[in-house]
């Protein structure tokens, strides 16, 4: 007789995690080694899916993205297409295996509202005009999640944007800024924004100086809250040079195999 | 998945080629495309692997927690294997709970690992009736080229082989975390041939074109000692004639011993 | 009034191109009187217009381009079809049969059926309603045989070269025949399956390569390098 399959229930109380005393030491140095206005290391590649019309991956910290964008095309199902723009459908989705507790592939609630301030992160920065009637779709993994996903989701989504050759304004990039120990610090990774005191997410048009995702969560004097958007725009700028070299440099390997 | 609509002289193509023993990729009708493994892809998972089959990717990851037994197998830790075919891997994945597709895919891969008894799931309980391990298998379809079977086979198996857990004591019932880690007790090491018939040819490890004009297909799991323990026919309406099935298990044997020299090789 | 860039420099969406009293080409957008790239590509200033020739970008149709489709539905009026533009294409049934056909007995699929290839031309297309084609002029119609290989869009007249140079040289290194869609699905027969390889590897090389120059010698080149190795096998 087999057992029914059921939940099995958890006691991770049994297997806590030590938590860390302090985030940031004396000296103003980071868990990871890093300063306080010092991005975690980056990297990033265009057009790593044959399938998809576009894609990205990106590595920052430990977080891991892989992005496909597939459009435009006919909207589909019908009624969710617009007479005079193309639509975004924009899914945010960690996979099980992605954070320390495995996680269930179904979408959470904070999966839907990302999915939801992401695509709205991305769609001043698109020529949606273009193409009245179809959809654009625009597909995140987190393959591994350390702090800071849906900023490096975005990141990543407008790489895959720009190599599905989609008219755009402009690139758009995202980064965060939040306290840690009573400092403002940049690009929290997972265990600082869960002890930390704020977290602010930013995501940036660079040409247009324009912020098209802005949340907070915590607690910030306004002083601190402006000097955490300073941070975090700077932040963005800094990754910005990485996102143009991540695009250029597919290009320059075809013309050094000549 | 949506089915794509098959261009109609692409089939009379495969279909031709095939008449004269070749296949539109110059492959011959039992070979592989080239096997990329590499392992310990994802490190905050407890084991992981990423693996490309010609252009078919797929991401594996496995994590492993503490649950309750079930109850007629009170001393035997658990496994579950979940797939997702994630829609970024092809234009006819659509976001949304798994399909049959997807679920079939998981079933077949947690067969052979299940019934091969790779993990040992014994020694994965902690107090019998009460508290054993929960080994989570979750395979990522990341690239849809064909053969989505194999590929996933091969990567489970390579993600369970990367697995540490970490080592513990039982003190008053309770799980204390040791210094260091431990491999997954591994036993077996299944692999996955999967045989697709097109017209009257029996062909492997379709890729996705011919994949969409085959008639039906059998995947056969067979362990370390060659013995079969799992199959799965599917893949369309046609059939398979007995002959046909006893020629692929030979094939099966030859076949699951190379691969599994990859695999296991690392 | 300046510019930005030289010539055939690579830009990314969101980069100042010009700033004055400039057009906007392709590729490429104007606001505030500023020139801007809307997507990656090499950056062209061609008197007082300012374009970028896009890396990538999918197939926007045109009227009079000639494409290659595919079938994916059937209706009364007519069929639907896949050019890999952002809109499905239409094709009516008017265009093919008599006009004073009735809908009930004519039995479309017979001519047309779902995952049939056709070459066709593009007639109307204004981007709020679907393409409309045409398979009415001679060379149109449905391919019965043939291999279908799909390149960027932006790439296609380097593939047709400069008053069809390198399609030609291509035709007459494999003896294959080329028939090329602007929407960047082209057509290969040839005698053997390796002829067509030799010109699927020809039209990659031309992929990978079309902002370089001596293209086609060296295409011409590789093809008859190939094919020696192949004969000596």
């Amino acid at each position: 007789m087999k057992a029914t399959k059921k939940k099995t229930k958890k006691e991770t109380e049994t297997l806590s995690k030590k938590k860390p005393e302090t985030l940031v030491d004396k000296k103003g140095i980071r868990l990871d080694g890093r300063k306080l206005d010092e991005l975690r290391p980056v990297k990033m590649e265009v057009g790593v899916l044959p399938n998809a019309d576009g894609s990205a991956y990106l590595e920052q910290g430990r977080n891991k993205v892989l992005v496909g964008v597939y459009g435009p095309k006919e909207a589909h199902p019908r009624h969710i297409a617009q007479q005079d723009r193309a639509v975004i459908q924009c899914r945010y989705h960690m996979a099980p295996f992605s954070v320390d507790e495995r996680k269930s592939p179904a979408p959470s609630r904070r999966d839907i509202e990302l999915s939801k301030v992401i695509r709205e992160a991305l769609e001043p920065a698109v020529f949606l005009e273009y193409y009245p009637k179809t959809s654009i779709q625009v597909y995140i993994e987190i393959l591994q999640a350390d702090g800071g996903t849906r900023c490096a989701g975005i990141t990543t989504a407008a790489l895959a944007l720009a190599d599905a050759g989609i008219p755009m304004r402009d690139l758009v990039v995202a980064c965060a800024a939040g306290k840690a120990d009573g400092k403002i610090a940049l690009d929290l990774m997972d265990t600082e924004d869960k002890i930390g005191d704020a977290d602010v997410p930013v995501a940036y048009m660079p040409n247009l100086e324009a912020i098209t995702l802005l949340q907070m969560d915590g607690n910030l004097s306004p002083d601190e809250f402006e000097k955490a958007i300073n941070m975090a725009v700077e932040g963005c700028k800094q990754l910005y040079v990485k996102q143009k070299e991540a695009l250029k440099s597919k290009y320059v390997v075809e013309e050094a195999e000549e | 998945m949506t089915s794509p609509i098959v261009i109609r002289v692409k089939k009379k193509r495969i279909i031709e080629l095939l008449a004269s023993g070749k296949r539109t990729d110059g492959r011959g009708p039992t070979d592989y495309r080239d096997i990329k493994i590499e392992s310990g892809v994802i490190e905050r998972a407890e084991g992981s692997a990423r693996v490309l089959l010609g252009k078919t990717e797929v991401i594996v990851g496995v994590k492993i927690s503490t649950g309750t037994p079930f109850p007629d197998v009170p001393d035997t830790g658990v496994l579950t294997v979940n797939a997702e075919l994630v829609p970024l891997a092809s234009p006819d994945f659509e976001p949304g709970p798994p399909g049959e597709d997807a679920v079939e895919l998981a079933r077949v891969v947690d067969r052979g690992i299940r019934e091969s008894k790779a993990i040992d799931l014994k020694k994965l309980c902690v107090e019998s009736g009460k508290l054993v391990f929960v080994v989570f298998v979750d395979v990522y379809i990341l690239n849809h080229d064909g053969n989505l079977i194999d590929a996933s086979a091969i990567a489970a198996l390579a993600a369970l082989m990367n697995t540490k857990m970490f080592k513990y004591e039982v003190v008053d019932g309770e799980i204390v975390k040791k210094p260091g880690y431990t491999p997954l007790p591994m036993v077996n090491y299944p692999i996955a041939v999967t045989f697709a018939k097109i017209g009257d040819k029996i062909l492997l490890d379709t890729g996705l074109d011919e994949e969409q004009v085959m008639d039906a297909r059998l995947t056969m799991t067979l362990d370390k000692d060659g013995n079969v323990c799992a199959i799965q026919k599917g893949g369309g309406s046609g059939y398979f004639t007995k002959e046909e099935i006893l020629d692929a298990t030979k094939t099966a044997l030859e076949k699951t011993e190379e691969l599994r020299k990859i695999v296991v090789k690392g | 009034m300046p510019v930005f860039y030289e010539k055939k420099q690579l830009v990314v969406p969101g980069d100042l191109l010009a700033e004055g009293d400039y057009v906007s080409g392709d590729s490429t957008y104007k606001k505030n009187g500023k020139i801007y790239a809307n997507r990656l590509g090499l950056v062209d200033y061609n008197g007082k217009i300012v374009h970028v020739v896009a890396l990538k970008a999918f197939y926007v149709p045109a009227p009079g381009d000639l494409v290659i489709g595919k079938i994916v539905e059937t209706t009364p009026g007519g069929w639907v079809i896949d050019i890999k533009a952002p809109h499905l294409a239409r094709l009516r049934a008017s265009d093919v049969v008599e006009r004073s056909f009735k809908p009930e007995t004519t039995d479309l699929p017979s001519i047309f059926d779902v995952g049939d290839l056709i070459i066709t031309k593009v007639v109307e297309y204004d981007r709020t309603r679907d393409p409309i084609l045409t398979v009415r002029e001679p060379g149109l119609g449905k391919i019965m045989r043939g291999q279908l290989i799909e390149v960027t869009p932006t790439k296609i007249p380097r593939v047709i070269g400069r008053q069809g140079s390198m399609v030609g040289m291509i035709k007459k290194e494999t003896g294959c025949q080329l028939t090329i869609g602007q929407n960047g699905w082209i057509l290969i027969s040839g005698r053997s399956p390796e002829d067509e390889r030799l010109a699927i590897m020809a039209l990659r090389k031309i992929e990978a390569e079309s902002h370089t120059s001596g293209l086609t010698d060296r295409v011409t080149e590789m093809i008859i390098k190939e094919r020696k190795s192949l004969e000596s096998n």
